[in-house]
């Protein structure tokens, strides 16, 4: 896959509206024949998605919801992956600084003013995720050890460690089920025009097109485009390639943390134990499929998010497992890397 | 395989038919006609030497011929019978061998693991005959090569010699040759011309194809030449014969060019003749702007690193380094740039300890590099010319201001600059991977030979290049010192250092084997001779 340069290439709308149309395309039908396998039928299963995740208000609204972490996820790995960094160990970086916020908000919100008290808990999980991500990054950096393998075990670590400090340290001693002591939702993220909607979203979204608009407008955007595009030249022009590989990471998996401190300030208050969403991994396929681009995540996170509360009303209704969802993810990525193949042979044989 | 071989030796030695004939050969690439209707024979026991500046259409003809391009149209005979050769093994199956410019060996496994490599998968690797095999072509060629010697060990005159063993291997038909000379001493020249003449009066139709007009009439049999996809002219046998070398050269300069007179500068280019014309100026009393004292760097697996390295470089001097690809050259610019550090010795710029500095520090003190890999490391393939332009000073005003990118001043350089510069490109946005090797280092010049460049450091800037653009690069660098830049030309071509440098150094293995005046000081001397032991490591 090729990195989109500084500014959008043009003339190639068409070509790039069917690279991302026909694997989605490819994925609904492939997993609608999965669903007549299970004797389902996949209209109405993708009806039942759309009317639950989309055109019920309060479907709607969860699905709104829903997107504010996972576009906070995105907007770092956006940063990372420009930066040609394969930051994989978000879910532990976004565990662990949710962990974190959690254990602050409640303690501070008696005594600051909430506005305080949730920047702060936000800035604690921004700093908890950045350095959860200094062992890989350092690693990267000084003996070009490769950062897929490293931020991934580190990212088990996190979830582990996000565990045992929940389990044992943060834990709320008035529960039998171990979990932190909660926000009350009082003290929460304001929420938007009287719906159940908080203002998580908006900072999500400022997040991407901040990141959109660092990437293609400012100086640091540029250089880590350099190094993600081409690191020999990044030396060669005499970035400081260590440096900013650090500066990827720790931004990167920041903004994973503040995606975690959102769900936790907005919409959870407290966190159990063994509570792992996994979304991580889940964003990564969207990523790529928008092709870094910010604007367009937003678009597939919104959608995959409809899907997500969608397919989980219709695990209790239709009697679809919910992880049927994930299917629908896998065979996109599947179609995706096909037709990325495809229009590859095509270009070559083309000789162009 | 061996009934394959039979078949063609009785072929090539029974008749007048040629081992191949081309009729009108043409191909199409989108916006570009590589062959334009070549028609071409080549005969058994004939060395042919197909000359062209890049661009030509050698290279095409070359893959249509090695079975990795398809002809739009056009017919190919192969000992007279008509042929489709669909893959690179069809054209091996033919008796056709090809040796491509660059060695495609596996350093780490022996000459006769090479050799026994490309075979069908579920054969069993046979050492014995694989050996016989080897020895037979091993007396073919007229060379001695242990077997079981590393490739990595190897010279590169011999490595190439294994890989024309290989292209032979399969039947001694017809050996393509692609610019076999480009990294070889010029005492490898010569050899590779005796394994040559030995293969030709065998039988075998050697096809030799090079930009070098002396190597095309030292070896070659018939010359024919392409010029812009086209068979432009061919010298037979005869005609050669009754020529001297002079009479050969300016009838090939006119049908490549038209006329000679016109194109004064590509006849000289192309004859290696433009000897010293570059008058330099240099007063040994100006304190030398870049020194270096014992410089060695740390090599990887597979590098070569400098050991002991020492020179001096004045204002307006140009100061050649000579040597065979792989002999430190690489570290040398890599380590001047700031790109590599230097594990022992001292490098001043100015006479002030520049050492520790990186590569930011020395281009503000005016040093500059212009590398051979220009889209290796040299530029971003995907991002636009406008955005290479400026691949160096990102941050920097008046391109950015407070770390915002001003892209409207970018691209505005950019336009000035592909104006004044003759950059050939759709607009300063296109990705720069898609010009041509010689746009691309027109925007490399251009970045690097600013204002305030006083050091600049050549890597190879004419490598790959066609005539105009060779021309063009080898002009901008002597008037860079004309104008009191301090150069470092590191060229693998003999003839470009002759004509730019005042001294040139040797290195051989990471060390500088010599330094020569150019022109020699005494006369008499054969300054070639006295480079091309230096770069064997004879003359140490």
């Amino acid at each position: 896959m090729s990195v989109i340069a500084e500014s959008p290439p043009r003339g190639a709308w068409l070509g790039g509206v069917a690279r991302i149309a026909l694997p989605v395309l490819l994925a609904l039908v492939v997993g609608g024949l999965i669903l007549l396998a299970l004797e389902k039928n996949p209209l109405e299963y993708y009806a039942f998605v759309v009317e639950r995740g989309l055109l019920s208000w309060a479907g709607l609204q969860e699905s709104i919801t829903r997107s504010a972490p996972l576009l906070l996820i995105a907007a770092g790995l956006i940063v990372a992956f420009r930066a040609g960094i394969w930051n994989l160990g978000v879910d532990g970086q976004f565990l662990l600084s949710a962990v974190a916020a959690a254990a602050l908000a409640p303690a501070l919100a008696p005594v600051l003013p909430d506005w305080l008290t949730l920047t702060l808990s936000c800035l604690l999980a921004f700093a908890i995720g950045a350095l959860w991500s200094v062992v890989p990054a350092l690693l990267k950096a000084r003996f070009g050890i490769n950062e897929i393998i490293t931020s991934l075990m580190m990212s088990f670590l996190g979830i582990s460690f996000a565990n045992v400090l929940v389990k044992l340290v943060f834990r709320d001693p008035g529960t039998t089920v171990p979990q932190t002591l909660t926000l009350p939702v009082e003290d929460r993220l304001a929420r938007l025009f009287g719906s159940t909607v908080n203002c998580g979203v908006i900072i999500a979204v400022l997040a991407v097109l901040l990141v959109h608009l660092m990437m293609t407008r400012t100086a640091f955007g540029l250089k880590l485009q350099v190094v993600g595009a081409n690191p020999r030249a990044a030396v060669h022009a005499g970035l400081p390639v260590g440096r900013l590989t650090v500066a990827t990471f720790a931004l990167s998996a920041g903004l994973a943390g503040l995606a975690g401190a959102v769900e936790v300030v907005g919409v959870l208050g407290t966190i159990r134990a063994d509570w792992n969403p996994a979304y991580g991994l889940l964003v990564v396929p969207l990523v790529f499929l928008a092709r870094f681009n910010g604007p367009a995540v937003i678009a597939f996170v919104f959608c995959f998010a409809v899907l997500q509360i969608g397919g989980e009303s219709a695990a209790r209704r239709l009697g679809v497992p919910h992880f049927y969802v994930l299917v629908l993810v896998g065979l996109l990525l599947l179609f995706l890397a096909v037709v990325e193949y495809l229009d590859h042979r095509r270009r070559a044989s083309r000789g162009a | 395989m061996t009934e394959v071989r039979q078949q063609v030796m009785n072929d090539s030695s029974a008749s007048a038919v040629p081992a191949i004939s081309l009729t009108g050969i043409t191909k199409r690439f989108p916006g570009v006609l590589a062959n334009d209707a070549i028609s071409l024979d080549l005969n058994a026991g004939e060395i042919h030497v197909l000359l062209g500046e890049n661009g030509a259409g050698k290279s095409t003809l070359i893959a249509i011929l090695a079975g990795m391009q398809q002809p739009d149209s056009g017919e190919i005979r192969v000992r007279g019978r008509p042929v489709r050769i669909g893959s690179p093994r069809e054209s091996l199956a033919l008796g056709i061998g090809t040796v491509f410019q660059h060695v495609l060996l596996v350093p780490s496994l022996t000459v006769l693991e090479n050799l026994m490599l490309g075979r069908s998968w579920w054969r069993p690797l046979d050492r014995r005959a694989t050996l016989a095999r080897f020895q037979e072509l091993s007396r073919t060629l007229g060379v001695t090569i242990d077997p079981d010697a590393p490739v990595g060990r190897l010279g590169l005159g011999q490595q190439q010699q294994v890989e024309i063993m290989r292209a032979l291997w399969r039947g001694e038909g017809v050996l393509i040759l692609d610019e076999p000379t480009s990294m070889l001493t010029p005492q490898g020249v010569e050899d590779l011309g005796r394994v040559m003449r030995r293969l030709a009066s065998q039988g075998i139709a050697v096809i030799f194809i090079t930009h070098k007009l002396r190597e095309a009439y030292a070896f070659g049999d018939r010359i024919s030449v392409l010029r812009l996809g086209r068979k432009v002219g061919e010298l037979p046998p005869e005609r050669l014969r009754a020529m001297d070398e002079a009479a050969a050269t300016h009838e090939v300069v006119r049908l490549m060019f038209g006329t000679v007179e016109g194109h004064r500068g590509d006849s000289e280019t192309l004859l290696a003749r433009g000897r010293h014309r570059r008058k330099g100026r240099v007063d040994p009393a100006t304190p030398p702007v870049l020194t270096l004292r014992n410089v060695s760097t740390h090599a990887a697996s597979g590098e070569c690193g400098l050991t002991d390295v020492s020179l001096e470089l004045r204002p307006g001097e140009v100061l050649g380094i000579a040597g065979i690809d792989g002999n430190g050259q690489k570290h040398l610019a890599e380590v001047l740039a700031g790109q590599r550090p230097a594990s022992a010795g001292r490098i001043e710029i100015d006479g002030r300890d520049a050492t520790r500095e990186d590569v930011g520090q020395r281009r503000e003190h005016g040093l500059s590099y212009i590398t051979d890999e220009r889209l290796g490391e040299g530029t971003v393939g995907p991002f636009s010319v406008a955005t290479n332009l400026v691949l160096k000073e990102i941050g920097q005003p008046p391109y950015w201001r407070h770390g915002i990118t001003l892209w409207q001043r970018i691209n505005e350089l950019a336009r000035r600059t592909i104006r004044q510069h003759d950059v050939r490109t759709p607009s300063e946005r296109t990705p720069i991977a898609k010009l041509s090797g010689g746009n691309v280092q027109k925007v490399l010049l251009a970045r690097e030979l600013g204002h305030a460049t006083r050091i600049a450091v050549f890597n190879k800037p004419t490598y790959g290049l066609d005539l105009q653009n060779i021309r063009l690069a080898r002009r901008r660098i002597a008037e860079g010192a004309a104008a009191g830049l301090a150069t470092l030309l590191i060229s693998t071509e003999l003839d470009e250092l002759l004509e730019l440098s005042d001294r040139i150094a040797v290195m051989y293995r990471g060390r500088i084997a010599g330094i020569v005046e150019n022109p020699v000081a005494e006369t008499g001397s054969d300054i070639e001779l006295t480079l091309g032991r230096l770069m064997t490591g004879a003359a140490a």
